[in-house]
């Protein structure tokens, strides 16, 4: 388990007079095993602040820290923090099947040979609730829901010490993305997981951060326990995201207990 | 979904087609005489025969002989391997120097590959005769001196094209997943991107050969190329040029020579690119094929289109009424028992009625129906939701009700009226069809998911509103602009005046939005139907958004039908909501009874599936168990059946209808234990 450290981190686009500071001096502690939630509205800098974590666009100052070392990309193996990304659509290699692409990120030195490693791409697809036998199918032929979870299987197949995970349910239907928010939840309850969740939807970081950062124009404005951040909200663009969210549909107990009363004999309403 | 058909498996079927057979047939039949010419006949071709020297056609030498007596016809058969070869040749260079320059950005890293980048732009920019004129002087004359001329002269218009087909695929998401797992960049090269860019490269190398040879034929024409005593079809051009007056077939034959094989390569290109397009397009998987692919629409055309349909409008500016004779004459669509559609009950307060509503797609595989038999209505100033899975028809539903799906989709409908004007009438005649169009130009209002790309990108702003008043209404160019700021001004776009004058780009995404809903409010709507209009926006633009269209429902009694995938956003906003789910709709509930109320057992799982800031944080999230329908393969019975809970013998055979505002065979029915999660 590992600890995530963004130290004054700021990020520009472009050069001299041209640029634009997408993050600007960003302190933020992803601590061990916990998952938090990084949420503001688009534009906001959350895939950019995403990406300069694993090593994907260079930090103009300040640092990003894994464990207190420089989490720079090193020249062999696999990158201690791994990604997961938005596009159920593109995250995945369309030519190659889910187990050969899951197999890449496998590091070399497990050793063991074709079947240590089909083993371990089976235990993967198993460890995200997918058939191991889904491993010869090619990306086309899963849903999207099924590619995010292959996605997750292949970021966890490099043993990273912490995963980015930027929108994963953004691009999925609501009655898939269900199972992606559990397998997060249970990924990080059973394997002490660290995750940075990227997401613009407050309900869904309520439902897997334990505690949420709120970024706005490149900055975090306001950061704490999901329970502090949404229940007793400090900074008012924090407020004024709470207040946009609609309505629940249930105010009080959660739907699917409650057995059905035959009330509504909801003729079609015309007018 | 149907599986992933192999691409060896997939290029005969592309081979089938008529360019496709003429192409490999063309190519087949030169590889054959390539090899066996030289064989079979390569020492008649050198035989000279001094008594029939500089003979034209005759029995013996169809296309006559050269100045030693030797067979043209001949000659010109073996020529076809050096030409061959030398052309092939010429086009592997070519792809080897592209390949190496395409890629240097992605081997080398950013910096050097902006310098060969600027480099291969400069030399694109070169006409390739040109190029390979100056090689050809540079490396001197002979078949290696034209081989590397002609490679090299290609080389940047492959490395170009490389560029480009590379920068595509290294921007996707798993080449970035690949870096972080440690694959070194050869590798990447190697396994990720060259495979994903290896069909057209294929395809362009295939024209490319066609013409290298014919940039061969011309450096051999020119004396440049291949020397005496060897001979390419350039060569035995330029031998008989001198007397083409004479004889003309001396020159022709291995013109012609070129002309075909230029065409084999050209040919067997096209085809296999053409394959390669089909492949691109199913890898989406079957449903975004339809939604994306097959179906044409209209969209932002529709406006203008109907503009200058009505500019011959004889309707008095606003006082655009529902025309009776409209509803009358076209009975084309209103079968008998179409009784709920019929006049008097148009006339009750129905804005929207639609029944048994039908969109056909035709498709390689043959016709799919993504919506099979929709039913509703819409009142006056009601809000009318309607939530589903991506697939599941309720797009198409919305651009079939507006009119905007054109042929090859087909639509039909036992009723399908608007204000009491029948949608499906044919038989109309020039001015009631203008009335039509004007009604739904004036009275219904679209409003998309990317407003981007229904405003004209080059146009300003306040001239696109303006358009439609000018004509439906017609009013004049001040009275129209007007409108079109105060129109701004009512979806509270800040300094309207202003803003009138800018283009499309100046807005951000959410004021484009609400610029988009203006327009629909130029006329006097009587129904506004948005499709996702909330889901590229964030949250705060969101809520502004609904904010928006609920105040223009309450001011104007509008009717608002509002498509989304997000059942609290339509929870939100609606009194009642439609549920579809493949192409049907499965509930039809008022909005309050989404919660507790639900019947079906999908728009329940829909409903707990969705995490909102009260759901228990102690238990897993409702999942809906498998995929959604692909409506190439609507499975018997209930469509749902695969997925639900609930389901028994009788839910997989036989397809529930929609009675008492639920299409299930249990509805309202939970089962014993419900289920904690399911496991997909
Ligand atoms: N490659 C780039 N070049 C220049 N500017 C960029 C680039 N990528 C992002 N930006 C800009 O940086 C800012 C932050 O972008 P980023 O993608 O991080 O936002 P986001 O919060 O992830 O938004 P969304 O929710 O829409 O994905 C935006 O203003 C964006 O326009
Ligand atoms: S008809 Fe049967 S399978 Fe279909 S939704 Fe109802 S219970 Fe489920
Ligand atoms: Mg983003």
């Amino acid at each position: 388990m590992s600890e995530l450290r963004f130290d004054d981190v700021t990020v520009r686009y472009g050069s001299g007079r041209r640029a634009t500071t997408a993050v600007d001096g960003v302190r933020l502690v992803v601590p061990p095993g916990q998952v938090v939630g990084l949420v503001g509205e688009s534009g906001s800098g959350k895939s950019t602040l995403a990406r300069a974590a694993v090593g994907l666009v260079p930090v103009h100052s300040g640092r990003v820290l894994l464990d207190g070392e420089p989490v720079a990309r090193r020249r062999r193996g696999p990158s201690p923090v791994q990604m997961v990304f938005q596009d159920p659509a593109s995250s995945l290699d369309p030519r190659m099947t889910v187990g050969e692409s899951i197999a890449e990120a496998v590091p070399h030195r497990t050793g063991g040979g074709a079947a240590a490693l089909r083993a371990e791409v089976a235990r993967l697809l198993t460890l995200v609730h997918l058939d191991p036998d889904r491993a010869g199918a090619y990306p086309g032929q899963l849903s999207g829901g099924q590619r995010q979870r292959v996605a997750i299987a292949r970021a966890l197949a490099a043993r990273p010490r912490l995963v980015v995970a930027d929108e994963i349910t953004s691009a999925l239907d609501v009655s898939i993305q269900g199972a992606v928010l559990n397998l997060v939840r249970e990924l990080q309850r059973d394997l002490g997981l660290t995750v940075l969740f990227i997401s613009h939807n407050l309900a869904v970081v309520r439902y897997v951060a334990t505690q949420v950062a709120v970024l706005h124009h490149g900055r975090v404005v306001e950061q704490g326990t999901t329970a502090q951040v949404l229940g007793e909200p400090r900074h008012d663009y924090t407020r004024s995201l709470l207040a946009a969210v609609p309505a629940p549909l249930t105010s009080t107990e959660p739907v699917s207990t409650e057995p059905v009363s035959t009330e509504p004999a909801s003729t079609r309403s015309t007018t | 979904m149907p599986a992933r058909p192999s691409a060896p498996r997939r290029l005969p079927a592309v081979l089938r087609t008529p360019v496709g057979l003429a192409g490999t047939g063309l190519l087949t039949l030169l590889l054959t005489v390539a090899v066996l010419a030289p064989v079979l006949w390569g020492d008649a071709a050198e035989a000279i025969d001094t008594a029939a020297m500089l003979q034209g056609s005759s029995a013996d030498h169809w296309a006559g002989t050269d100045n030693l007596g030797r067979d043209l016809m001949l000659r010109t058969l073996v020529a076809t391997r050096l030409s061959l070869v030398l052309a092939l040749a010429a086009t592997a260079l070519a792809v080897a120097v592209g390949l190496l320059l395409g890629t240097a950005s992605l081997l080398l890293g950013a910096r050097a590959g902006r310098l060969v980048t600027a480099g291969v732009n400069i030399a694109v920019a070169f006409p390739g005769l040109l190029l390979a004129l100056f090689f050809a002087v540079v490396f001197g004359v002979g078949q290696v001196g034209s081989v590397l001329a002609i490679g090299l002269a290609g080389a940047p218009a492959f490395a170009r094209l490389c560029q480009t087909l590379v920068a595509g695929v290294a921007s996707r998401d798993y080449v970035a997943a690949a870096r972080l797992a440690g694959v070194g960049r050869l590798r990447i090269l190697l396994r990720h991107v060259l495979p994903n860019v290896g069909g057209p490269l294929v395809v362009n190398a295939t024209i490319g050969a066609g013409g290298a040879l014919l940039s061969f034929a011309g450096l051999s024409f020119l004396g440049l190329g291949v020397q005496a005593p060897a001979y390419d079809w350039g060569r035995l051009m330029q031998d008989g040029l001198n007397r083409i007056y004479l004889d003309p077939l001396a020159a022709l034959v291995p013109g012609l020579a070129v002309v075909v094989a230029g065409l084999a390569f050209n040919l067997t290109g096209e085809a296999v690119a053409r394959g390669f397009s089909i492949d691109t397009a199913d890898g989406l998987g079957g449903v975004s094929l339809l939604a994306g692919g097959a179906v044409r629409t209209r969209r932002g055309r529709a406006r203008r289109d109907r503009a200058a349909g009505a500019a011959a409008s004889r309707t008095a500016p606003g006082a655009v009424a529902p025309d009776p004779t409209v509803a009358d004459d076209g009975a084309s669509g209103a079968g008998p028992g179409g009784a709920s559609g019929a006049g008097p009950d148009g006339a009750s307060g129905a804005v929207l009625d639609v029944a048994d509503l039908v969109v056909t797609v035709p498709t390689p595989g043959g016709p799919v129906r993504p919506v099979r038999g929709v039913t509703f209505r819409v009142g006056r100033g009601e809000a009318v939701g309607v939530v589903g899975e991506s697939g599941s028809g309720k797009t198409l539903t919305a651009l079939a009700v507006a009119r905007l799906l054109e042929a090859p989709t087909t639509v039909t409908a036992r009723t399908l009226r608007f204000q009491g004007a029948d949608l499906l009438a044919t038989d109309l005649t020039a001015a009631q069809r203008t009335l039509l169009d004007t009604l739904l130009g004036t009275e219904l209002a679209m409003v998309f998911q990317d407003p981007m790309s229904s405003f004209n990108p080059v146009r300003r702003m306040g001239t696109q509103l303006a358009e439609g008043a000018r004509h439906h209404l017609r009013l004049g160019r001040r009275a129209a602009r007007e409108r079109a700021v105060d129109r701004l001004r009512a979806v509270r776009i800040p300094d309207p005046d202003r803003r009138a004058g800018q283009y499309p780009h100046e807005f951000s995404g959410g004021m484009r939005q609400r610029a988009m809903i203006g327009l629909g409010l130029m006329g006097s709507p009587a129904l506004i139907v948005a499709d996702e209009p909330t889901t590229a926006l964030d949250v705060t633009v969101q809520r502004q958004v609904l904010d928006l269209l609920a105040e223009v429902r309450a001011q104007d009694a509008v009717a608002l039908l509002l498509i989304s995938h997000d059942v609290s956003v339509v929870a939100d906003v609606c009194d009642r909501v439609l549920v579809m789910y493949a192409g049907r709709v499965v509930e039809d509930l008022p909005a309050a009874h989404l919660a507790t109320g639900a019947r079906h057992p999908y728009t329940r799982a829909l409903v707990s599936a969705v995490p909102h800031l009260a759901t228990d944080l102690d238990r897993p999230l409702t999942v809906i168990p498998g995929r959604p329908v692909d409506p190439a393969d609507v499975p018997a019975g209930c469509p749902f059946a695969p997925r639900c809970p609930l389901a028994d013998a009788r839910c997989r055979t036989e397809d529930p209808e929609l009675v008492d505002g639920v299409a299930c065979w249990h509805p309202g029915e939970r089962r014993p234990a419900e289920p904690a999660v399911v496991v997909a």
